[in-house]
């Protein structure tokens, strides 16, 4: 779909957005339902005209705004008047000091876990989708669609009825029943396909460009630009939580690897803004073995990224050819982090660590992010004396087959039989 | 060989908006040779300055992705289903 307009008026209201630039040749193109370079097949990415004056003044707006990630509008892709809109207004989800966890792990500078399982369909993708809708609305589609390893399918679930949208979403044939359920709930329509992700996505980009995906809004290809700025709010959380502070280093799944480079994004524009001192920071990328063609790549010393079919049980994470992987490679290398990765039962391991010391049930992404950050201490690759944020992007009870719990015995209602089993004092 | 090749939208200003094209060659390289004959100017949109697919292109042989198979020198049979599809798609 063309879009005609200028830099200066663009043709649709959304804040400090201005344009759509090309990562990798840095062309510009108007802001449209478009996600890859025409020149050069490059991600779009939003370029900003962002607030200029007092930080203060911006800390200030940004505190007395709504407990949620509309605080940050002047910093996103929206309509100013974005809070006043039907909307799952998620984000500003607790960031856990994590003392026990800290003491377990040998952790001396202060360990945290942004823990987004407290957003309204329980994972961080009610951030990116709650962007997408925007851009859904300014760019009047009326239907909502991704491809989805199945928390995506859910938020776009669920945001999709409250804008009033209709949504299709598409979905590998073998996800976690929870996932399944969690993405039926809505109402909307739900297509399981033969294959994994990286085929769901393969049929998605294909979807798009017949007619019969004509007016459907791709939260995660047509509006991937303004989707993936969704995550920079986990910057500006983060950042804000600490008492506008950098962490010195933080540890972030990869599956696509969107999140990660937004994050970073979110990180350089508060220091470009003066909202945070201008310091160092380090990043580290989290994946499965089962699924690491990051981890691979970083390990080699490559700059591009050799698919992989995946075979994990962290099925959030495994996107076996990741769009953003190149980049995640440039920022760990560049801010001097690294990308490692872990074994399905040190996941598992790391789940049930992070529960038992916190009372936080990850799902199989936030036991990846635990389990690597374990390792790098171990390696001595993540330095345990500085401040370090995990991130836990979603809940437990939605890989409830991950981890095999149950009750430590069962007994007849009676006190002998509790003391029988040896539990009492 | 003749084979059938899936143009994504931001190419069919290439192809005159058709949204699939036939294209003759017995290996990939041979099939963007011969696109570019017939629609000038798209090689290069697929294909680095050093002749290498770009990084943000997946390329799909009837299904299956050439950096699994043999890149530009994978094998386009008879009637095959080439795509080519922007890279940046998916996840989060």
């Amino acid at each position: 779909m063309a879009v005609q307009a200028t830099e200066s008026t663009p043709s649709v209201a959304l804040g400090p957005a201005v344009a759509l630039s090309c990562r990798e040749c840095g062309e510009r193109f108007p802001l449209g339902p478009i996600f890859a370079c025409q020149e050069c097949f490059g991600p779009l990415e939003i370029a900003y005209a962002l607030p200029t004056g007092d930080p203060e003044a911006l800390k200030k707006q940004i505190e007395a705004g709504p407990a949620n990630i509309w605080r940050y509008a002047p910093l996103l892709p929206v309509p100013a008047d974005v809070a006043d809109k039907p909307n799952l207004n998620p984000g500003f989800t607790k960031l856990v000091k994590a003392d026990r966890l800290a003491a377990e792990l040998g952790v001396t500078g202060g360990l945290y876990v942004k823990d987004d399982s407290g957003n309204p369909t329980h994972s961080f993708k009610d951030r990116v989708v709650a962007i997408a809708v925007e851009a859904a609305r300014a760019f009047g589609f009326t239907t909502l669609s991704c491809s989805s390893t199945g928390n995506l399918a859910g938020a776009v679930g669920a945001a999709a009825r409250r804008a009033g949208l209709k949504s299709c979403v598409f979905i590998p044939h073998d996800l976690e029943p929870g996932k399944v359920v969690m993405a039926a709930v809505y109402g909307g329509d739900l297509v399981a396909i033969e294959g994994n992700y990286d085929d769901v996505n393969r049929f998605c980009s294909e979807l798009i460009g017949d007619p019969l995906g004509e007016g459907w809004g791709f939260v995660n290809v047509n509006l991937r630009p303004y989707y993936g700025e969704g995550s920079k709010t986990l910057a500006y959380e983060i950042c804000e939580q600490l008492g506008w502070r950098l962490p010195d280093q933080l540890v972030i799944p990869i599956a696509s690897g969107s999140q990660l480079t937004k994050i970073d994004k979110g990180l350089k524009e508060l220091i470009a803004l003066g909202l945070v001192e201008d310091k160092p920071y380090k990043i580290f990328g989290a994946q499965a073995e089962g699924c690491s063609p990051v981890s691979a790549a970083f390990k080699a010393g490559h700059e591009v990224v050799k698919p992989q079919k995946p075979n994990t049980i962290a099925k959030s994470l495994a996107i076996g050819n990741p769009a953003d992987g190149p980049y995640v490679l440039d920022i760990a290398r560049r801010t001097g982090g690294a990308v490692e990765d872990v074994t399905d039962p040190q996941i598992v391991d790391a789940i049930k660590l992070l529960a038992r010391t916190e009372g936080i049930f990850a799902e199989t992404a936030g036991g990846v992010t635990v389990g690597v950050t374990r390792k790098l201490i171990e390696n001595g690759v993540l330095d345990p004396s500085l401040t370090t944020v995990v991130l836990n992007t979603g809940d437990g009870l939605k890989t409830l087959d991950a981890v095999a719990s149950g009750p430590t015995a069962t007994i007849r209602p009676d006190l002998d039989a509790f003391r029988a089993a040896g539990l009492a004092g | 060989m003749s084979v059938n090749v899936r143009i994504p939208t931001i190419l069919r200003t290439y192809t005159g908006g058709e949204a699939e094209v036939t294209a003759e060659g017995a290996t990939l390289s041979e099939v963007i040779a011969d696109l570019e004959k017939n629609h000038q100017g798209i090689a290069a949109r697929v294909l680095d300055d050093a002749g290498k697919l770009r990084r943000f292109v997946n390329v799909y042989v009837n299904d299956d992705d050439v950096r699994f198979e043999q890149g530009l020198q994978t094998p386009t049979p008879e009637g095959a289903g080439i795509s080519i599809i922007p890279a940046v798609a998916g996840g989060c």
